[in-house]
C-alpha cells in the first residue's frame, strides 16, 4: 500500500507487513474452505435425489418439495412429524416460467406420476405445513429411503404484495 | 386527488433533481458561483417536495384510500393509527420513497452548512448526492410506484395503472390485506427507519470523498468535514442491525437473533467496511498514511448500502425478508456497476496523489495496529460476501470442480446454500482477532511502539485478565472457546478502564482536579478516543452476551398435560393453564401461563401465547421469557390439543448471558454519542494544527 521510496527508513519493513497480511488470509482461506467442505448444504430436486441412489446417504442435503396434505401425520406425545412431498423444480425461473408457485405446487400434488418422498421430522408442528405448501429441509437420506430432517422451512405462495386485492368490487 | 398530487411532485422532483446535477456540473466547469448556488437551492428544494409527496402516502394510507394498490398491500381497516402512518416502510414502493426522503434530508442539511472555506467541494458534493437521488427516484416514478391505482376493466378483471386506462372505473376494495403480523413489533417498526438513516448517511462521506477527488484536494479535509457524518451513520446502521436481531430474538421463536440470512449480511457488509473506514481514516488523519485505501473503502461502503437496498428489495436470493419479487434488479445493478467503475476510475487517476506522506515502520505501532483491524474487517466482508454469493455462483462455477479435483467437493455444480454453521466455522477467528487489538491498540503509540514497549503498558491488565481466567477454570469451565472468549473480553475491559484510570489520574494528579472531574474533563478533552474506548466497551458487552448464547445455549421440547412440568438446566417450567379467546382487534389468542421454578424455589410466572389473526390467516408466536444478567428463560407455546387446553407442547431455551447482548447496545450508542457530540473548539484550530503534522516527511 505505501508506494513511496524516498524517506524510509528500512525496506525489509514492508516485506515484514507482507508477510504478516498474508498469512491472516490465508488463515481467512483455508477457513472458508474447509468450512464450505464441512458445512456448505447442496441443493436437490426430489428426482435428482433419487437419480443418486445410495451416494448421498447420511450426506447433509437441502432438498424442497410440495407437501402431499393427506399424507401429513403428526403424534403430538413424541412429537413425530411424517409426510410426503412431490417433486418440484429447484430453480425460480423455471417456477415462474411454468405458471408460478401456487400452479407448480399445486400441480406436483395432484400428479400421480411425479416422484414422491418420504419425509420425517421430530419436532412440533408447524402451522405452514399444509397441502400444497412447499416444503425446504436439512437433513440426510437414510438407508430406507425416508429424509430425516433436521430443519424444515415452508413456503405458502403468500398474498402479500399480490397484485390483486381478494375483496369483492362493491 | 391526492395520488396524483403526490405522483407529480415525484416527477417534479426528479426534474428538479437533474436541473441541479446539470447546475452543479456546469457550475464547477466554469466556475460560476450562480449556477452552483442555483444548484444548492434544488437540492434544498427537494425536500419540501418529497415531504409533500411522503405526507401524500401517509393521507392515503390514513384515511384507507384502498383503490391505491400500495394502501391495499400494507394496511388495513383494523390497524391502528401509528401503524398505518409506518406502513409508509412496510412495503417495497413506500420504502423506496422513504429511502428518498431521508435522503433529500440528509443531503440538505450537508448543503446548508457554511462552506466558505469548502467551496470547491460544494458542486460536487450536491451532484453526487442528487444522483443518487435521481436514481432512487427513478425507480419510485418507472418501476415502483407507490401511487398506482386498482381500475375495473369492462370485461370485469382488475388492473392497476396510475392514470385511467380507456373505458375502465376504479376499483375500490372495502379493505386491505393489512400488515404482515411479523413486523407488527415495536423494533420492526423503527429497524428499518434506522438502517436506512445508517445507509443514507454513508452517501454524505461519500459525495465528500468524489469531491475531493474531482477537485484533487486529497489531503484530510473530506475527512475532517464528514467525521460526524461518518459516525452518524455508523451509529444508526448499528442500531439498525440490533434492533433486527431484537426482532428475531423476540418475534421469529427459534431463540436465535441473527441467522446470517442474506438480507442481514447484506445490512452488515456496509457496516463491516463502514467501521474499517471509521478506524482507517484516522490513520490518515494523523499520518497522512492510507489515503488510496480510504476511498476504496468509503467506495466500497456506499455501493454496499445500494446492494443492501437493492438486496433487501428485489428477492434474488431467498430469505425470510424478501417477500418482494420485482423488476429494479437491472436498474440497481447497472447504477452499482456505473458509480463503482467511475469512482474507482477517478482514484485511479488520483493515484499518485494519493500516496502516502510517510512508511509504516513497526508492527506494534498503533497505524499497524489499526491497519490490521482493516484487515480483519476487510476479511471478514470477503467471507460474508463469498457466502452471500457462492450459492449463486456455485451452480455456474461446476466447471471449476471438474477442471481441478480437489476443489471438486466445493464446486460440484449443484445449487448450493450455506448455513449459520459455515459462517460459524469462519468468522470466530476474524472476530477474535479484532477483540485481541481492542485490546492491544490503545496501549500502542503513533509511529513507534515495540514488543517491549506495549509488553510495559500491558502487563497489569494482561494479569488481570488471566486471573479471570482461573477463576473460570476453577468454577468449572472446561470450553475452550469459551475461555478464549471471555479471556479477550476480559482483557479489553481492564485494558480499557486501565485507560481511563491512568489519563483521569494523570490529570487528576496535574491539576490538582478531583477524580470525578478529572475523569470527565478528560472525556471531553478527546472526545473521538474516549467516546470510542466507551464503544469498545459496549461491543465487549454484546460479545459477552454472544458467547453465552452460541457456546452455552439450551432446548429441550416436550408435551406435557396440565400440571405437568419441564427440566432445563436449573429451571423447571410447570404448566398451569391454557385459555383460549378472540380479541376486539381480530386476533384468536391462546394463551398458557406456566409457573418457572429456579432450583425448587418459585420465581414467576410466564405467558408464552401464540395470536391468530384472521384478516391475514397467519399465526405469530409470542415467547415468554424472563430475562436477567445471568440468563434467559424463553418459552414458546407451540401447540396444544385443539378440542381441549389440558396438554400443549412447549419448546424452552435457555440463552445464558444474552441480556448482555441489549445493554452491551445501550453503552455503545452512549458511546457514539460522546463521539459524536459537536465540539466547542473551532475548527481552523484542529486544522492549523494538524497541517505541521501531515507535512512532517
Amino acid at each position: 500500500m505505501e508506494e513511496r521510496e524516498e524517506a524510509q527508513p528500512k525496506s525489509g519493513s514492508r516485506l515484514k507487513f507482507i508477510i504478516g497480511g498474508t498469512l491472516i488470509i490465508a488463515a481467512i482461506v483455508y477457513l472458508v474452505i474447509s468450512s464450505t467442505k464441512a458445512n456448505a448444504q447442496y441443493f436437490y430436486t426430489i428426482d435428482e435425489l433419487k437419480s443418486r441412489g445410495q451416494s448421498l446417504v447420511g450426506q447433509n442435503v437441502r432438498i424442497s418439495g410440495a407437501v402431499v396434505g393427506d399424507s401429513i401425520q403428526y403424534d403430538p406425545q413424541t412429537l413425530a412429524l411424517s409426510f410426503t412431498i412431490a417433486n418440484v423444480p429447484a430453480d425460480n425461473k423455471q417456477i415462474e416460467a411454468q405458471g408460478g408457485l401456487a400452479f407448480v405446487l399445486h400441480e406436483a400434488v395432484t400428479d400421480p406420476a411425479r416422484t414422491r418422498m418420504q419425509a420425517v421430522y421430530i419436532g412440533p408442528k408447524p402451522d405452514l405445513l399444509r397441502d400444497e405448501a412447499q416444503a425446504i429441509m436439512t437433513g440426510q437420506v437414510g438407508e430406507d429411503g425416508v429424509f430425516y430432517a433436521d430443519e424444515l422451512l415452508l413456503k405458502c405462495p403468500t398474498k402479500y404484495e399480490e397484485a390483486v386485492p381478494n375483496q369483492v368490487a362493491p | 386527488m391526492v395520488a396524483n398530487l403526490g405522483y407529480a411532485t415525484l416527477i417534479i422532483t426528479f426534474l428538479v433533481s437533474i436541473y441541479g446535477v446539470v447546475a452543479a456540473y456546469l457550475g464547477a466547469r466554469r466556475n460560476s458561483h450562480a449556477l452552483v448556488d442555483s444548484a444548492r437551492n434544488a437540492m434544498l428544494l427537494t425536500f419540501p417536495l418529497l415531504t409533500i409527496s411522503a405526507l401524500a402516502i401517509i393521507y392515503l394510507l390514513i384515511n384507507g384510500h384502498y383503490e391505491v394498490q400500495y394502501v391495499t398491500e400494507v394496511t388495513s381497516n383494523s390497524m391502528p393509527l401509528y401503524l398505518k402512518i409506518t406502513a409508509l416502510w412496510g412495503g417495497q414502493a413506500g420504502s423506496l420513497l422513504f429511502w428518498s426522503w431521508l435522503m433529500s434530508a440528509f443531503a440538505s442539511a450537508v448543503t446548508l452548512r457554511k462552506w466558505d472555506r469548502d467551496r470547491e467541494f460544494l458542486p460536487w458534493v450536491t451532484l453526487v448526492s442528487l444522483v443518487t437521488l435521481a436514481f432512487f427516484l427513478i425507480l419510485s416514478i418507472f418501476v415502483e410506484n407507490p401511487f398506482i391505482s386498482f381500475w375495473h376493466t369492462p370485461t370485469g378483471s382488475i388492473t392497476t395503472a396510475m392514470f385511467r386506462p380507456a373505458g375502465t372505473s376504479l376499483f375500490i376494495p372495502q379493505d386491505g390485506n393489512g400488515l404482515n403480523p411479523l413486523l407488527r413489533h415495536p423494533g420492526m417498526i423503527i429497524h428499518p427507519p434506522m438502517l436506512y438513516l445508517g445507509f443514507v448517511a454513508f452517501v454524505i462521506p461519500y459525495a465528500f470523498a468524489i469531491a475531493a477527488l474531482v477537485t484533487g484536494r486529497t489531503d484530510a479535509r473530506w475527512i475532517r468535514l464528514t467525521r460526524r457524518w461518518t459516525i452518524v451513520a455508523w451509529v444508526f446502521l448499528s442500531l439498525g442491525l440490533v434492533l433486527g436481531m431484537r426482532w428475531a430474538y423476540d418475534v421469529l421463536g427459534w431463540g436465535g437473533y441473527w441467522g446470517w440470512d442474506p438480507v442481514e449480511n447484506s445490512a452488515f457488509m456496509p457496516w463491516l467496511i463502514g467501521t474499517a473506514f471509521l478506524h482507517s481514516v484516522i490513520v490518515q488523519e494523523k499520518r497522512g498514511m492510507l489515503k488510496q485505501w480510504n476511498m476504496v473503502l468509503i467506495i466500497l461502503t456506499y455501493d454496499l448500502v445500494i446492494f443492501g437496498t437493492f438486496l433487501t428489495r428485489s428477492g434474488v436470493l431467498s430469505s425470510v425478508h424478501a417477500f418482494a419479487q420485482s423488476a429494479i434488479g437491472p436498474l440497481f445493478f447497472g447504477f452499482i456497476g456505473v458509480t463503482f467503475i467511475t469512482s474507482m476510475i477517478l482514484v485511479i487517476y488520483r493515484w499518485d496523489d494519493l500516496k502516502s506522506d510517510v512508511e509504516m515502520t513497526s508492527w506494534f505501532s498503533r497505524e499497524a495496529l489499526f491497519l490490521l483491524n482493516n484487515l480483519l474487517f476487510f476479511g471478514l466482508f470477503i467471507v460474508i460476501f463469498w457466502g452471500v454469493i457462492f450459492p449463486v455462483l456455485s451452480e455456474a462455477l461446476g466447471i471449476v470442480g471438474q477442471k481441478i479435483p480437489s476443489l471438486s467437493s466445493i464446486f460440484t455444480g449443484q445449487k448450493v446454500t450455506v448455513g449459520p454453521q459455515w459462517y460459524e466455522g469462519i468468522v470466530w477467528l476474524p472476530f477474535a482477532g479484532l477483540l485481541l487489538l481492542m485490546g492491544i491498540a490503545p496501549l500502542s503509540s503513533w509511529q513507534y511502539s515495540t514488543a517491549k514497549t506495549i509488553g510495559r503498558a500491558m502487563w497489569k491488565p494482561s494479569l488481570a485478565s488471566l486471573l479471570v481466567v482461573i477463576g473460570l477454570v476453577l468454577v468449572g469451565f472446561r470450553s475452550l472457546p469459551a475461555l478464549l472468549g471471555f479471556w479477550l473480553c476480559s482483557f479489553v475491559i481492564f485494558v480499557t478502564f486501565y485507560e481511563f484510570w491512568r489519563a483521569a489520574w494523570a490529570r487528576h494528579h496535574a491539576r490538582n482536579e478531583n477524580l470525578l472531574l478529572a475523569f470527565w474533563f478528560m472525556i471531553g478533552k478527546n472526545r473521538r478516543r474516549y467516546g470510542g474506548y466507551i464503544i469498545h466497551l459496549g461491543m465487549i458487552l454484546m460479545a459477552i452476551g454472544i458467547l453465552g448464547i452460541e457456546l452455552f445455549q439450551e432446548q429441550t421440547q416436550g408435551t406435557i398435560p396440565q400440571g405437568g412440568q419441564i427440566e432445563i438446566g436449573q429451571y423447571t417450567v410447570k404448566f398451569d393453564s391454557l385459555s383460549v379467546f378472540d380479541t376486539a382487534d381480530g386476533r384468536n389468542v391462546a394463551r398458557a401461563v406456566v409457573s418457572v421454578y429456579k432450583d425448587g424455589r418459585y420465581i414467576g410466572e410466564l405467558h408464552p401465547r401464540r395470536d391468530y389473526y384472521y384478516e391475514s390467516q397467519q399465526p405469530m408466536t409470542i415467547a415468554g421469557v424472563r430475562s436477567t444478567p445471568e440468563d434467559d428463560l424463553y418459552v414458546l407455546l407451540v401447540d396444544w390439543q385443539p378440542l381441549s387446553t389440558s396438554a400443549a407442547t412447549f419448546k424452552i431455551y435457555h440463552n445464558p448471558l444474552v441480556w448482555w447482548l441489549w445493554f452491551g447496545s445501550i453503552v455503545f450508542i452512549l458511546g457514539s454519542v460522546v463521539a459524536a457530540w459537536p465540539s466547542k473548539e473551532p475548527e481552523m484550530v484542529m486544522v492549523s494544527k494538524s497541517i505541521p503534522e501531515t507535512s512532517k516527511a
